[in-house]
C-alpha cells in the first residue's frame, strides 16, 4: 500500500539505486522541515474502534516499525482481543495495568506525519469517569475525532464528548462513523446518524463540523479514499486531517505578552521573554505594561536566530523596550487601545479535578498567564451534568464534575474570555497544602452588574448567620433621639465627577450644619479608602465594595440618629440602588453635582493628567462611563457655589430632617 | 496578508523554549541532564536559545557511568570546554571503585547501581529541585503517557497512576521540600524530528552517529563494539571490522550498532526513514522484563 506520503521517499528508495542521493533527500528534507503541526484529539471508547483507526493511521503511513510489530504479534497471542489478526489497541496501550484491564486510562501521545503535515493525537478514554483526561487531551487540540460506532448511532457519550470538545474550545470535529461494514457501508444509516448528531451538535458552539464514514478494522476511508461506499464523495480521514485549515484559529487580534522570564545577563540588558500568547508583537509599536500602565515602546523582538520585526503566537521571543520600566514575571505586555480585563472577580467554567472533592470555602492558588496568586470561590452558579447538559445547583464539585462558579483573586488578573482567548482565559488550581492541580477553569467574563460582590454570598450563608446574631435590645427610642438632637436621620448622599465640587460642597454643608446645632458625621472617598477601604482598587468590582462599606456606616450613624454626608463619585444606577437598599429609601437623599466633564479637567487636572499619560485607569468620566441620576433629590451646579449650601438647608428644613423644630 | 503560521519544528522549539523558561524562572535550583547524546544536544542547544544573548542560568549534569564510549566523553570534555558551560560530572565513586560493570555484574545491576543510583546520588548532593531529562514520548510506550512536568516524591519515585493534569501550556511547578519535578522539554518531538533539527541547526554531534569501520561482536543479535580492554577477551576476540553506526547512544557493552553505510546526516535519516527497526531495540536494558522500563522509571531513572 503506497501511500501519497511515501512516494516521494519511495523514488528516492528505489530498488535500482540510481536516484538514491544526498540530493533527493536534500530537497525531501528542505520541504520536509517546513511542514506543520495539526494537535488532535480522539474521543470514543475501546468499543467504538478508537485504538483500531489510531493503529491504522500510524500503520498505514507506515510509521510503525517492524520491531514494534513483532512485540505486537507476541502480546497479542498472550492477551489480545481480536483472534487471530494484529490488535492495534495493543500497539498504543501504554502501561502496564492498563494493557491488563484491556482499556486506555491516561492521556497517551501518539506522533505520526505524512508528507504535508505532523500529527500529534492525544489519546483519551471515553468513559464518564475519565472526563478529566479527556479534558487534558482537548485542552491543546486544534481538532477532535470523536468516534461513533455505526450499529449504535449517537448515544450519550457522543454527547458528552462533542459538549466537552466545546467546552475546551475546540474549533474542528470530525465524527467518524466506524463500523460502517457491520451496517453493509449502508448511506441510510450514515445520513440518520449524521442528522440526529447534526441536531444536537447546533446547540453548542462548534464553527465547523464534519462527517465521515469509515470502517478502521478494514482500513476503509481512513487513509486511502473508500471504494466500498460510492455514495460518499468526501476526503478519508487522512486526508481530511491533512488538509483541514487551522492556521488562522489563533488569535492575532489582541496582542497579549505575559512575562515569563525577566533576561538580566549584566547591567546594561534588560530583556523580558515569553511565547505570545496572542495578537502580533511588532517592533517600534507602542506599549503598555500591567499593572503599571506605564508606556513605551517595543525597541527589539530578539531570538537567537535574530532580531525579528514581528512575532506571532506560539512564538517564543526575548523583547527590549526603549525606556527603562522596572517589570516582573507575570506582568502583563499589551498595547494601549486594546487593554484586556484587568479585575479581581470573574465567572468560569471549572472542571474538578481532583480525587478530593472542592471545599468552598478553601482557598487555592490560581496559576493564569505566567501570575500566581491566591483565590477564592464566592459562589457556585451550577453544576452541568456532562450527559444530560442539565443545569442543578450544588455545594461543591467532585472529581469529573463541571460547573460555573464565581471567584475572586487576591490581586487583579489580566484576562480575556477563554472563547476569545484560549491563552488568556485558561488557568488552573493548585491546593497549596497537596500542592496537586485540583481544577482547571476557563473564563466566562467579568462579573456582569448584577453580580455584585455585595450578593457574591449564597442565601443559606446568609440565613445561617442571621440565626446566630442576637440583636441587642436598645434602650433608647427614637423618638427620645429626635428630641435630643433636634433632627430626623438621613443620609445626604453627593454624587457627581470627580473635580465637580462635590468635596468643597460636603465640608461647607458639614460645617453650616455643624453651626446650626446639628449633629453630623461626613464620610468621604479618602477617609474611607485610606483606612476601611484600604485593599480595594478603582475597578467597578471594588468601587462597589467601597461603597457597600460606606453605605453600612452611614445606616448605622443614621439608627443612632446622626445625619451623614457622603461625597462619593458613584458612577451608575446598579451601584446606587445597592446603596439605597441598605441605608433605606425613606433616609437616603440624593444630591448630584451636575458639572460637565470640561469644568471638572479644569478644576481638578490632577488625576484627568495622569489618566491621559496612562498611569491611571477606571476613571468616571474617562474611561469609565457617568451615568448621571434620573431623579436626584436635588440637582445642583457648580456655578451656583454660592447658593448651593442654602438650597440644601432650605430642603432639609421643609422635610423636617433638620431642624424639627 | 502575511500567514502566521510556524513550521512543525519552529512550534516544537517554541514549545521547548517556553517549558524551558518556566522551569528557570519557578525553580530555584534546576539541572540540565546532559547525556551526550543527539537528543541531550538538541535539549542544550534549545536551553543555549531560551536565554540568549544571556547564558543558561543552570548547570548541566553528565551522569557518568564509567562504561561510555571513549568518543562520547572526548566529545563531551571539548565541546563543554569550547562553549563554556558549566557542566558536572558525576559518578558512583564507590561502585565505581568496587568494580561494578555490566560484564561482571549483568547489565542489570550495572544500569541500576551506575545510572539510576548515581542519578539519585548526583541530584541529592547538589539539591536540584529540577532535573531536565531529553526523553521523547515516542521512544517507549510508558514515555507516551508521562507529564512534561513530571512530578517525584522524596525518593526520586514517580507514580504513573498519580500523574498531575497537565492541560494547555500551564505548568504546575509547586514541590515541598525534598520533592522535585524531571522536565522534558522535548516530549512531543519524534527521532526524525530531532534529526530533521540537527541537520537544519547545524548542531555537533558525536561521530559514533555517522557508519564507519569499527570493530564488533555479534552477542545475541546485537552488534556491540569493542571500545576497550574492558571487555573480557574471549569475547573481543570475536571481533569483526563492520561498517556501523549508533542510533542511540550509552554504555558500550549495552548498546547494539547497526550495520550502515550512512555517513552523513541526510543520510541518516533516509535510511531511518526507510529502516524498519525502531531506536530502543539497540539498547539492551529495556529487554530485561516486560514493561522494564515502567519499572525502571519508578525507580528514579530517567
Amino acid at each position: 500500500m503506497n501511500t501519497e506520503n511515501n512516494q516521494s521517499i519511495s523514488t528516492v528508495n528505489s530498488p535500482n539505486g540510481e536516484t538514491r542521493g544526498t540530493l533527493d533527500i536534500n530537497t525531501y528534507l528542505d520541504q520536509d522541515e517546513k511542514k506543520d503541526l495539526l494537535r488532535l484529539l480522539t474521543a470514543g471508547s475501546v468499543d467504538d474502534g478508537k485504538s483500531t483507526l489510531i493503529g491504522r493511521l500510524l500503520f498505514d503511513s507506515k510509521k510503525i516499525y517492524e520491531d514494534q510489530l513483532s512485540a505486537l504479534e507476541r502480546d497479542s497471542k498472550r492477551m489480545g482481543h481480536a483472534g487471530e489478526e494484529i490488535d492495534y489497541a495493543l500497539l498504543l496501550d501504554g502501561l502496564k495495568a492498563e494493557r491488563e484491564q484491556g482499556i486506555t486510562i491516561d492521556v497517551a501521545y501518539r506522533y505520526f506525519s505524512t508528507n504535508k503535515r505532523k500529527f500529534i493525537i492525544a489519546d483519551t478514554p471515553g468513559h464518564t469517569q475519565y472526563t478529566r483526561n479527556m479534558v487534558t487531551g482537548a485542552s491543546t487540540a486544534n481538532l477532535a475525532i470523536i468516534l461513533i460506532d455505526a450499529t449504535k448511532g449517537v448515544i450519550t457519550q457522543t454527547r458528552r464528548h462533542t459538549f466537552l470538545v466545546s467546552l475546551l474550545g475546540i474549533k474542528h470535529v470530525v465524527l467518524a462513523v466506524n463500523k460502517m461494514d457491520l451496517v453493509n457501508y449502508d448511506q441510510k444509516v450514515f445520513d440518520e446518524i449524521v442528522a440526529e448528531y447534526k441536531s444536537f451538535i447546533t446547540q453548542l458552539d462548534v464553527p465547523d463540523v464534519n462527517f465521515i464514514p469509515i470502517a478502521a478494522l478494514k482500513g476503509e476511508n481512513v487513509v486511502e479514499p473508500t471504494t466500498l461506499m460510492p455514495w460518499y464523495h468526501g476526503p478519508s480521514m487522512l486526508e481530511f486531517l491533512e488538509s483541514v485549515h487551522i492556521s488562522s484559529d489563533r488569535n492575532f487580534d489582541d496582542m497579549r505578552f505575559p512575562v515569563q522570564y525577566v533576561l538580566r545577563p549584566d547591567l546594561d540588558f534588560r530583556g523580558f521573554s515569553a511565547r505570545v500568547a496572542s495578537g502580533i508583537i511588532r517592533k517600534g509599536e507602542k506599549i503598555m505594561v500591567l499593572p503599571s500602565r506605564k508606556t513605551s515602546r517595543i525597541k527589539e523582538i530578539i531570538t537567537y536566530d535574530g532580531n525579528l520585526d514581528e512575532a506571532f503566537p506560539p512564538q517564543s521571543v526575548t523583547i527590549t523596550l526603549e525606556d527603562e520600566i522596572d517589570i516582573s514575571r507575570g506582568d502583563m505586555i499589551v498595547y494601549p487601545d486594546n487593554l484586556p480585563r484587568i479585575e479581581r472577580h470573574f465567572e468560569a467554567m471549572l472542571v474538578w479535578m481532583d480525587e478530593k472533592p472542592m471545599d468552598p470555602n478553601m482557598q487555592l492558588f490560581i496559576k493564569h498567564a505566567n501570575n500566581t496568586t491566591r483565590v477564592r470561590f464566592d459562589k457556585i452558579q451550577y453544576k452541568i451534568d456532562v450527559n444530560s447538559l442539565q443545569k442543578s445547583s450544588v455545594n461543591h464539585f467532585e472529581l469529573n464534575e463541571i460547573g460555573r462558579v464565581v471567584m475572586t483573586t487576591n490581586k487583579a488578573i489580566y484576562f480575556d474570555p477563554y472563547k476569545k482567548n484560549r491563552s488568556t482565559g485558561s488557568f488552573i488550581l493548585i491546593d497549596p497544602i497537596t500542592n496537586n492541580t485540583v481544577a482547571v477553569g476557563m473564563i466566562i467574563d467579568k462579573l456582569s452588574a448584577e453580580d455584585l460582590p455585595s450578593k457574591i454570598v449564597d442565601e443559606k450563608t446568609l440565613e445561617a448567620n442571621k440565626s446566630r446574631i442576637h440583636k441587642g435590645e436598645c434602650l433608647i427610642s427614637d423618638a427620645q433621639r429626635q428630641k435630643r438632637f433636634n433632627q430626623n436621620p438621613a443620609t445626604l448622599w453627593i454624587t457627581g465627577l470627580h473635580g465637580s465640587g462635590k468635596n468643597e460642597l460636603a465640608f461647607t454643608l458639614e460645617k453650616e450644619l455643624f453651626d446650626a446645632g446639628a449633629t453630623v458625621v461626613l464620610l468621604d472617598g479618602s477617609s474611607i479608602r485610606s483606612g476601611l477601604s484600604n485593599e480595594l482598587d478603582f475597578s467597578p468590582t471594588d468601587r462597589a465594595e467601597h461603597l457597600r462599606r460606606v453605605a453600612h456606616i452611614s445606616k448605622l450613624l443614621n439608627d443612632q440618629g446622626i445625619i451623614t454626608i457622603c461625597s462619593f463619585i458613584t458612577p451608575d444606577e446598579s451601584i446606587r440602588k445597592q446603596v439605597i437598599q441598605i441605608i433605606g429609601e425613606d433616609r437616603f437623599k440624593l444630591i448630584h453635582m451636575d458639572a460637565t466633564i470640561e469644568f471638572c479637567k479644569k478644576n481638578k487636572p490632577e488625576l484627568y493628567e495622569k489618566f491621559e499619560e496612562g498611569l491611571i485607569a477606571n476613571l468616571p468620566g474617562a474611561d469609565l462611563q457617568f451615568f448621571p441620576p434620573e431623579n436626584p433629590t436635588l440637582l445642583l451646579k457648580p456655578e451656583n457655589r454660592a447658593t448651593n449650601t442654602k438650597t440644601i438647608m432650605e430642603y432639609l428644613a421643609d422635610h423636617k430632617i433638620f431642624p424639627i423644630v | 496578508m502575511t500567514e502566521y503560521s510556524l513550521s512543525h519544528l519552529k512550534e516544537l522549539e517554541a514549545e521547548a523554549i517556553h517549558i524551558i523558561r518556566e522551569v528557570a524562572a519557578e525553580f530555584e535550583n534546576p539541572v540540565m541532564l546532559y547525556s551526550i547524546g543527539k537528543d541531550s544536544s538538541v535539549m542544550v542547544r534549545l536551553a543555549e536559545k531560551a536565554f540568549f544573548p544571556g547564558k543558561v542560568p543552570f548547570p548541566l549534569m553528565h551522569i557518568d557511568s564509567k562504561w561510555k564510549f571513549q568518543e562520547m566523553v572526548e566529545f563531551r570534555d571539548n565541546y563543554a570546554r569550547e562553549n563554556n558551560w558549566n557542566l558536572i560530572v558525576h559518578y558512583n565513586k564507590e561502585a565505581f571503585e568496587a568494580g561494578v560493570g555490566p560484564f561482571t555484574h549483568g547489565s542489570k545491576v550495572h544500569t541500576d547501581v551506575m545510572k539510576t543510583q548515581a542519578l539519585l546520588e548526583g541530584l541529592g548532593k547538589y539539591k536540584f529541585d529540577a532535573a531536565f531529562g531529553g526523553a521523547r514520548r515516542d521512544e517507549e510506550k510508558s514515555r507516551a503517557k508521562e507529564r512534561i512536568f513530571s512530578f517525584r516524591d522524596k525518593f526520586h519515585q514517580w507514580d504513573p497512576k498519580n500523574q498531575r493534569p497537565e492541560l494547555w501550556d500551564i505548568y504546575n511547578a509547586r514541590v515541598h521540600k525534598g520533592e522535585s519535578i524531571r522536565v522534558f522539554p522535548i516530549s512531543n518531538w519524534t527521532e526524525l524530528d530531532i534529526w530533521q533539527y540537527i541537520r537544519l541547526e547545524k548542531i555537533p554531534i558525536v561521530p559514533l552517529y555517522f557508519a564507519k569501520e569499527r570493530p564488533v561482536v555479534n552477542q545475541d543479535g546485537n552488534l556491540i563494539m569493542v571500545d576497550d580492554d574492558r571487555m573480557p577477551k574471549e569475547i573481543a576476540e570475536k571481533a569483526e571490522m563492520k561498517m556501523v553506526r549508533f542510533r542511540t547512544l550509552g554504555c558500550y557493552p549495552l548498546t547494539g550498532a547497526v550495520e550502515s553505510e550512512a555517513d552523513t546526516i541526510e543520510k541518516i535519516v533516509e535510511e531511518m526513514m526507510t529502516v524498519t527497526v525502531s531506536e530502543r531495540t539497540t539498547r539492551v536494558i529495556d529487554f530485561d522484563q516486560d514493561g522494564s522500563m515502567e519499572q525502571k522509571k519508578r525507580e528514579g531513572y530517567f
